[in-house]
């Protein structure tokens, strides 16, 4: 099963893309993990590890990035929010 | 329904009377309604990043647009209301943000909450607004002269929301 990714605010307009579905690579297991691996493709990926205090959401649920992620998992990547 | 993300505008004072529409028991509605400001220059001056304007600069914002993250956001305003109602004794909640381009002068969201007395409806809507404000996965962008430019989150807003939760 995908993970799916998704992608919201300044951090979509870095990447030029708002949502992906892939194959959970092997031995990701967290949220960290997973922003890690997709940030390892190069520009304009390192986005996501220089965004300041990245925020991530695991089905829709505010995470920390320790939190865990599995085949299956909505998983979204967002710079603060700012609404109100 | 309490909770609302729209495109369209809405009448806060329909919104308001309908908390206390056909109940005896309501004494006090607490509301807060939020705008889209014009000048945002300070703002635009203390942040980093290349679109911001220069020290000194004034920053006219000439529109916003709000994104959110659909499903996330009905979810995250629902368990901050939940979450209000396990503080206070509270009765209706109405919230309403919009979403899309908005103008200097347009309505962006609405908080209102019903209680029997004062004390539990100012404290509940201010608490929501507070949370909403760190939680609920919205974001603005702002249309200056000088171009798009993401607004950057405010430390006072955590520390807004961090005071419901005094250590």
């Amino acid at each position: 099963m995908n993970v799916k990714i998704l992608f919201f605010a300044g951090l979509r307009e870095a990447l030029g893309v708002g949502s992906e579905s892939l194959d959970l690579p092997a031995g990701i297991a967290t949220v960290g993990a997973l922003r890690d691996s997709l940030a390892a493709r190069g520009e304009p990926w390192s986005a996501l590890a220089t965004t300041k205090n990245l925020r991530a959401a695991v089905n829709q649920q505010m995470v920390g990035l320790d939190a865990p992620v599995k085949p299956g998992d909505e998983v979204a990547f967002f710079p603060p929010v700012t609404g109100g | 329904m309490s909770i609302s993300v729209q495109e369209v505008d809405f009448d806060a004072g329909a919104e308001i009377a309908a908390l206390s529409t056909g109940r005896d028991d309501v004494g006090a509605v607490a509301s807060f309604v939020g705008l889209v400001r014009a000048d945002k220059a300070t703002e635009a001056k203390v942040s980093a990043g290349t679109q911001s304007a220069g020290a000194g600069e004034t920053a006219f914002v000439a529109a916003m647009t709000l994104e959110h993250y659909p499903g996330m956001t009905e979810k995250a305003l629902e368990a901050i209301v939940a979450e209000a109602r396990g503080r206070w004794d509270i009765f209706g909640v109405r919230v309403i943000h919009r979403v899309g381009r908005l103008l200097p002068g347009d309505r962006i969201v609405l908080v209102a909450v019903a209680s029997s007395h004062r004390h539990d409806a100012f404290a509940a809507c201010e608490f929501i607004m507070d949370y909403l404000k760190t939680r609920a996965p919205f974001w603005k962008k702002e249309e200056t002269p000088g171009g798009g430019r993401w607004v950057d989150a405010r430390e006072s807003d955590d520390h807004a929301a961090g005071r419901w939760n005094p250590d």
